[in-house]
């Protein structure tokens, strides 16, 4: 497949750093985002194993099974939206839509489970303001719902907008900078739950 | 060939992978391995599945250069925070 014409239509001024603006935009906020992370990140390892009383075993406290699917139903609307990007690349205005829909429902659903996790874990009596783990779980866990819950939102309007037919004619950028912000909340997830999960 | 390539790495394939690895760090929660060892294996799987997402899915792997570089930039600065903060933790 060769480049499509858009990208050779570049403004001059995109070609300095070699990709377009709006996806060096996306990554630079997505540099920054990795420094948010890291610092809960950091602190939920600093807060674990410098403490002096006891941490529960994740494993004991959460639903490991069920969040396993849901890590793998976030992994799944990955591959739908990259799938997506590629139907947006070729001009194929059909899949482009239909897999959009996809990764919507996909995300959708991961944030439902996530919800009903909550649910199902203040019934049993664990709530953010029990001990460090508790704290720590529903502070990581919830802000990167949060952030699922943003792409979701967020993918809406790009859905709306590959229905008006706002991406044809080699127009892909924007289902690409939006990709590259939903990998990124999958790749945050990867790491979380192998973190607050797993270990 | 090139060209064919960049925009279009075989996604499935790359979703096989991420899946199985899922299975595997299951695996060896569950397998009840030496605990240090169980830690290890888990980062260890876990750093793989965020590159496979980062290299393919966002299409690092085929990006120019210097976007790399503003991509790998923080994490230094992300390791150094770490490091920093739980060296004052330790350190009375």
């Amino acid at each position: 497949m060769t480049a499509p014409a858009a990208v050779e239509a570049m403004p001059a001024a995109e070609r300095g750093a070699g990709v377009h603006t709006q996806k060096l935009g996306m990554w630079v906020f997505l540099v920054s985002e990795v420094m948010f992370f890291t610092a809960l990140i950091g602190s939920y390892i600093i807060l674990r194993w410098g403490r002096s009383s006891p941490w529960p075993e994740p494993r004991t406290v959460l639903a490991i099974p069920v969040t396993a699917l849901n890590t793998f139903i976030l992994i799944c609307s990955s591959v739908s939206m990259v799938k997506a990007y590629a139907a947006a690349v070729r001009d194929d205005q059909k899949h482009l839509k239909r897999w959009l829909l996809t990764t919507v429902v996909g995300g959708a659903t991961f944030v439902g489970v996530q919800a009903r996790e909550y649910m199902h874990l203040i019934a049993k009596g664990f709530l953010p303001s029990s001990g460090l783990f508790g704290a720590t779980f529903y502070t990581m866990t919830g802000f990167h719902g949060f952030h699922v819950t943003c792409g979701v939102i967020s993918m809406i309007w790009v859905t709306i907008r590959a229905f008006r037919g706002k991406y044809a004619g080699g127009k892909y950028q924007g289902v690409e900078t939006i990709g590259l912000y939903w990998h990124f909340v999958d790749l945050v997830w990867i790491i979380l739950f192998t973190i607050v999960y797993l270990i | 060939m090139e060209a064919a390539e960049h925009n279009a790495p075989n996604y499935v394939a790359v979703w096989a992978a991420l899946a199985v690895l899922t299975m595997v760090e299951l695996a060896v929660v569950y397998l009840g391995l030496p605990r240090r060892l169980t830690v290890i294996s888990l980062i260890f799987l876990a750093l793989w599945k965020a590159l496979l997402v980062a290299l393919y899915f966002m299409h690092l792997k085929f990006e120019p250069k210097r976007l790399l570089y503003v991509v790998l930039a923080p994490l230094p600065l992300a390791l150094i925070l770490v490091f920093t903060v739980i060296h004052g933790f330790r350190t009375p």
